[in-house]
C-alpha cells in the first residue's frame, strides 16, 4: 500500500458479545450482538454499512450467511481467509475498497462458539479432510500446537531462550487478564504454574497455549475525513502491512523468522513511524512464543534477544512495555480467530476507555496478528490523531 | 542409498503426489529436481517452486538427513516424536525419528537417516539415528 493510504481509513464503534462461554447461543447470533453494538457506537444505523468483511474457519459461504443474516446488501464484500490474522489483513481491503470509492462504511466481524458447542474434535477431522496436508498429516502434529512446539524449540536451540522465558509471557497476559471484567481466565497464574503444568507438545505446556472460548467481535471503518462527523474519538489506521510465505510449517524456511518481518516494514514505512514511537502493542499469543518471535521481526528487539526481552515482568502490568493489555488470547479470549480483539482492545487504550488496564497516555498502538502456523501475519499501526 | 538420477516427466496425465507415494510403496523415495535452477523441493508437484521451472526429473536422495526442529507429542495412547527433517540435498520435511526408547532424547542436529516404514497401510518416511542405521 503506498503512502497516500496512511491514515485514510478510520475504526469508528466496536463491539463484543458472547465472550467466553455464549450459553448456547450461536455464532451468528453472538456475531450481529457485537455488529449491532459496533454499528450503534458508530452513530450509524445497520442500513449505513455498505461493505462487508468477513470469514470463518469452517464455511466458505460465511460473507453471504452473515449478509443475509444481518439484511445487508453490500455494495462490497470480502470473505478472504487469512485465518487468526484476517482482521488486521481486512484493515488492508477495506482502506482500498474506500479509497477506490466502492463503499462507505465497512462492517468487519467475527465470531464463533468452539466452548459452548462440543464437536470441535469433529469438526477439526473434518477440516483436515478438506484441507489435506498429506505430506504432514501422517505423522499426527497435535496442530497447531505441535507446529509452534517447532518454532519455539529452534528459538530455545538458537537463540537459547528458557522455558521459563516463554512462560513470563502466560503469566502477563493472566496479569493483564485480572484487570479486565471480560477476560475468562482471572485465576494467579505463576511461572511454576506453567512450568508444572501438562505437557501438551514439548516445549509447550497448555499453559503456554491459548484458550479455547466463544466470542464475537465487531468494528467499523470508514473514510477518515468523515469520521468526526459520526464518532467523537476515531481511531485512525496509519499503516497496514500483510504477508504470508507458506501454510505448513515444513515449508517455513527459518522457524525463528516470520513474515512479520516483511509486514511490520509494510505497515511502519506507511505510517511513518519507528518501534520506539508506539506506546501500547497487541500481538497475537496463540502460543508463549509468539509475542517473542514478533516482538524481534517488528523490530522492537534484535532476533534472539525476544526471551530476555519479556522477562522480569517488563510486559505485565506495571513493566515499561505493556502488549496485550486485554489479557490476549492466553487469558482473555480465543474463538479460533483471535485479531478481531487485538483491534477492539488497541481501540480501547486509545481512547483511553480501559478501566484499571489503561496505559497512560496511549497514542499510538501496534498490533499484529498471526494466522494458520506462523504463516499469515498482518501488522497495523492505529492512532488517536492522524 | 546412492545418489542415482532416474530421469521422469512430470506431466498432468501422471499426478506428483502419485507418483511419490506409489515409490514409496515400492520401498524407494524419490523428490523432485529441478532442470533448470538445479535445487531440489519439497513436497513434490509439477512446478519448481524455485524458479518456476516444469523441467523436473526425479531423483533418489541419499537418505541422509539432520534434525531442525524436534517436538514430543504427548498423548493419552502414548508419547511420540514429530520433527523436521533437513535432508543433505536441501529441502525440509516433516517426518519421525524411530528406533529410540524416549522420543525425548531426539535432539535438534542429530543425524538422521531414511527408511520406508511399511508397517500402517500407507508407506510412510521416516527417519533413524545415523549410528543405529
Amino acid at each position: 500500500m503506498s503512502k497516500h493510504m496512511r491514515g485514510s481509513i478510520a475504526v469508528l464503534g466496536t463491539g463484543l458479545a458472547g465472550l467466553g462461554d455464549a450459553g448456547g447461543a450461536t455464532e451468528q447470533e453472538i456475531i450481529a450482538l457485537a455488529a449491532h453494538k459496533a454499528v450503534v457506537s458508530s452513530g450509524l444505523v445497520m442500513r449505513d454499512i455498505d461493505g462487508i468483511i468477513t470469514s470463518s474457519l469452517t464455511s466458505p459461504w460465511w460473507v453471504m450467511r452473515m449478509s443475509e443474516y444481518l439484511g445487508i446488501r453490500p455494495r462490497f464484500s470480502d470473505s478472504t481467509m487469512f485465518g487468526g490474522s484476517s482482521f488486521i489483513a481486512d484493515l488492508k481491503i477495506a482502506a482500498l475498497a474506500i479509497d477506490a470509492g466502492e463503499c462507505e462504511n465497512v462492517l468487519i466481524c467475527y465470531g464463533a462458539t468452539p466452548r459452548s458447542v462440543r464437536s470441535s474434535t469433529h469438526i477439526n477431522q473434518m477440516r483436515a479432510e478438506l484441507d489435506p496436508q498429506p505430506y504432514e498429516h501422517p505423522y499426527k502434529p497435535f496442530n497447531p500446537v505441535s507446529s509452534y512446539a517447532l518454532a519455539a524449540a529452534r528459538h530455545m536451540h538458537e537463540y537459547g531462550t528458557t522455558r521459563e522465558q516463554l512462560a513470563e509471557v502466560a503469566v502477563a497476559a493472566r496479569r493483564w487478564a485480572q484487570l479486565n471484567p471480560d477476560a475468562f481466565s482471572r485465576k494467579p497464574l505463576t511461572i511454576d504454574d506453567v512450568l508444572g503444568a501438562k505437557m501438551i507438545s514439548d516445549p509447550l505446556t497448555v499453559r503456554d497455549c491459548c484458550l479455547v472460548t466463544d466470542g464475537a467481535g465487531a468494528f467499523v471503518v470508514t473514510k477518515s475525513e468523515r469520521a468526526r462527523d459520526f464518532h467523537d474519538k476515531p481511531v485512525y489506521v496509519l499503516g497496514v502491512g500483510h504477508a504470508h510465505w507458506h501454510r505448513q510449517i515444513s515449508c517455513m524456511e527459518d522457524l525463528t523468522v516470520t513474515p512479520a518481518v516483511d509486514s511490520g516494514r509494510k505497515a511502519f514505512t506507511e505510517a511513518g513511524l519507528k518501534p520506539s514511537d508506539i506506546d501500547v502493542v497487541q500481538l497475537y499469543d496463540a502460543f508463549t512464543i509468539n509475542p517473542i518471535l514478533f516482538l524481534e521481526d517488528l523490530g522492537f528487539c534484535q532476533k534472539g534477544e525476544g526471551g530476555a526481552f519479556v522477562s522480569g515482568g517488563r510486559i505485565a502490568p506495571g513493566g515499561d512495555f505493556p502488549l496485550n493489555t486485554n489479557g490476549g488470547g492466553l487469558s482473555c479470549v480465543h474463538p479460533g480467530m483471535y485479531s478481531i480483539f487485538l483491534i477492539i482492545e488497541a481501540a480501547a487504550q486509545l481512547r483511553a476507555e480501559a478501566g484499571p488496564r489503561q496505559v497512560r497516555d496511549a497514542q499510538i498502538a501496534l498490533v499484529h496478528g498471526n494466522g494458520g502456523v506462523l504463516s499469515s501475519q498482518a501488522t497495523a499501526i492505529l492512532s488517536s490523531h492522524v | 542409498m546412492a545418489m542415482s538420477e532416474s530421469k521422469h516427466d512430470f506431466t498432468a496425465k501422471v499426478s506428483a503426489e502419485g507418483r511419490y507415494f506409489h515409490s514409496l510403496a515400492n520401498g524407494i523415495l524419490e523428490i523432485p529436481h529441478c532442470i533448470q535452477c538445479r535445487q531440489f523441493h519439497f513436497f513434490p508437484r509439477p512446478l519448481c517452486p524455485h524458479c518456476g521451472s516444469d523441467e523436473l526429473e526425479w531423483v533418489v536422495p541419499s537418505g541422509k538427513g539432520t534434525v531442525y526442529s524436534t517436538t514430543t507429542v504427548r498423548r493419552a495412547e502414548g508419547d511420540y516424536n514429530v520433527c523436521l527433517v533437513d535432508l543433505l540435498e536441501g529441502p525440509r520435511l516433516m517426518s519421525r525419528v524411530e528406533g529410540v526408547d524416549d522420543p525425548s532424547t531426539i535432539r535438534i542436529g542429530m543425524k538422521v537417516r531414511a527408511q520406508i516404514c511399511q508397517k500402517t497401510g500407507s508407506p510412510l518416511l521416516i527417519f533413524v539415528a545415523e549410528e543405529m542405521s
